[in-house]
């Protein structure tokens, strides 16, 4: 498990580098002079020759690489071109509404979607498997901007139930997961039923069966605990999906996250903070396969020894 | 692989397995009946998708106004039917910019092997290190918002999914005795990669770009819905989507029928890409 656990943490040095470097180029492979672009074209050239140096354009690339992964390193992602606060302040203020509202639909995802896979590949009614298949497609092909207005239209204007305008507690963070969720909750469930179907051709099924156990034991002892296996690397894959989706469903319950936090930035073309944004959520995204992938090598020891 | 059937019974025989799938079919005739929409707009619109209607503002569906009207008073049925334009549009050019350089990418890292492969894989691996959206987001930052822009980041950002299948396919193929024979027979590389590879990879290839295009038409309607993408007086679904916040409680069809347009092609295209992909990869089949 050790040797398993290294191994994992040395792949992980290119990607994170990559990362980084992906973030650090965005503002150099921009097409035109960005630092033209930031102060827009009534600038004097003392502000430009000043901001240019304040990012640091004025150094050799490689010398700009090291410092902007150095300070990244100690939590200093620069200064707002719009706001001039520093920009991991902006994000830390953000941060706890977007991860709250991707956990929430992560947990509803799993919560809805695994089961239905499970029902569909194990049912004896061909209308249950199709209806929730059913229920699966139409999931993966509704845009969340366009379930979450129908949320609201439905479920705060038309029966009162839920508040369209507050962003905070529990309350206002349902509808918005459940926008969110959907499409993870679909995805979830095709795989979690073609890997149930999978394990169940399994020859361990049939000695499981011959031995005179249950069925119900069979599928949910031997069948679903290893068909799930396959489903946790896309649960960790959703995950980013989810967060990077979070963009788009806060901007529709005007909820201030890092959504919105990056969409205005990008319209004020403030790109420190859109750099800050795009490295935060990577970094995460690779940290959450991370965990992902060892939780993988600890449930599944095929995985460890390979 | 599948071994190349003859085009004629191809066709032939995938008419035969539709006509036992009739949602499928009929997802096939709405993708057929959006490109006839697309091309016949000006004929099918009741009126121009641009032109305010005295004293039309707000109108709820009606016989006149099929989907109501919007809060300048525009013809939402009309703005649909335009609409169709824009999404085949994106539809093509976003998947057309992940397909064709992800091709390329795929068959020289797979072909090639060694320090290209290396080089490729490595920067495919860093865009897949992203969420899609979020690449999208990025690349966009970059170049600015407007619809030309959108439709380039998301095709960018879609690469790395075609370019590890073309790759798997032509690992695949590699050691394979024909090209063996090819190459013995003083065939050039670009004339193996085109004529012996690339064919065998259409299969797959056709069941991405399906599935593909439905994610692509998403993520680019979102960009319009946060304002990075098509701007107003654009009827792109999404962009309408955007401007019918606002008047969701006093206009709920304005917030209903562009989505409705969205999930219906999406939803056709994902039903055809799943259809497609049993048909020509049975092993697939789950």
């Amino acid at each position: 498990m050790q040797a398993y656990l290294a191994r994992r943490f040395v792949l992980l040095v290119p990607t994170v580098f990559g990362v980084t470097l992906a973030a650090f180029l965005m503002l150099h492979l921009t097409p035109g002079d960005p630092v033209a672009i930031m102060l827009g074209e009534f600038a004097s050239k003392t502000d430009v020759t000043r901001l240019r140096r304040d990012l640091g354009l004025d150094q050799p690339l490689v010398m700009q690489y090291v410092r902007f992964v150095e300070r990244a390193a100690r939590g200093d992602l620069g200064t707002s071109i719009r706001s001039r606060r520093a920009v991991t302040a902006e994000i830390s203020d953000r941060f706890p509404s977007t991860i709250g509202l991707t956990l929430a639909a992560m947990l509803l995802a799993i919560s809805v979607g695994v089961p239905i896979g499970v029902i569909a590949a194990t049912t004896k009614h061909v209308a249950v498997d199709s209806a929730a298949m059913a229920f699966a497609l139409l999931g993966l092909s509704m845009p969340t901007f366009w379930s979450g207005l129908l949320l609201i239209l439905f479920f705060s204007l038309k029966l009162g139930w839920l508040p369209i305008t507050e962003s905070e507690g529990i309350r206002a963070l349902i509808l918005p997961a459940v926008a969110l969720a959907a499409p993870a909750a679909a995805v979830l469930a095709r795989i979690t039923r073609s890997s149930v179907l999978e394990v169940l051709r399994q020859e361990y099924i049939r000695t499981a069966r011959s031995k005179g156990l249950v069925e119900r034991l069979v599928i949910y002892r031997h069948a679903v605990r290893n068909a799930l296996i396959p489903v946790l690397t896309i649960v960790g894959l959703q995950f980013g999906g989810l967060l990077a989706g979070a963009v788009i469903v806060e901007s529709v319950f005007a909820r201030p996250g890092l959504g919105r936090l990056a969409v205005s930035a990008i319209l004020a073309r403030d790109f420190p903070m859109v750099q800050g944004v795009v490295l935060v959520v990577a970094v995460m995204y690779v940290f959450v396969n991370l965990s992902v992938d060892l939780m993988y090598g600890f449930l599944d020891p095929r995985i460890r020894y390979q | 692989m599948s071994s190349a059937i003859p085009q004629r019974s191809a066709v032939v025989l995938m008419w035969r397995r539709l006509r036992r799938r009739p949602v499928v079919a009929g997802a096939a005739m709405v993708l057929v009946a959006l490109v006839v929409l697309a091309a016949a707009a000006p004929y099918v619109a009741p009126y121009d998708p641009f032109i305010l209607i005295p004293g039309g503002t707000l109108h709820p569906p009606s016989r006149q106004f099929l989907f109501g009207t919007d809060e300048l008073g525009r013809d939402i049925a009309s703005r649909v039917v335009y609409g169709t334009r824009i999404s085949l549009q994106i539809g093509f050019v976003t998947v057309g910019i992940s397909l064709l350089f992800g091709t390329i990418f795929g068959l020289l890292a797979g072909y090639y092997g060694g320090r290209i492969e290396g080089a490729i894989m490595a920067l495919m691996d860093v865009l897949l290190a992203f969420p899609q959206i979020l690449l999208a987001l990025a690349i966009l930052a970059m170049l600015g918002p407007s619809l030309t822009n959108a439709m380039i980041a998301v095709g960018i950002s879609g690469v790395p999914v075609y370019a590890r299948t073309a790759r798997g396919v032509t690992l695949a193929l590699r050691s394979m005795d024909y090209l063996d024979a090819a190459r013995a027979q003083g065939a050039a590389d670009l004339r193996i990669l085109l004529r012996h590879v690339l064919p065998n990879m259409i299969p797959p290839i056709i069941v991405l770009a399906t599935a593909g295009m439905g994610i692509s038409l998403l993520v680019a309607a979102g960009l319009s819905y946060l304002g990075l993408g098509a701007q107003p007086p654009a009827p792109e679904w999404g962009a309408m989507l955007s401007e019918a916040r606002a008047y969701l409680r006093n206009a709920w069809w304005m917030a209903t029928f562009p989505g409705l347009a969205i999930m219906v092609v999406v939803l056709s295209l994902n039903l055809c890409g799943d259809w497609l992909r049993d048909f020509l990869d049975p092993r697939l089949r789950t």
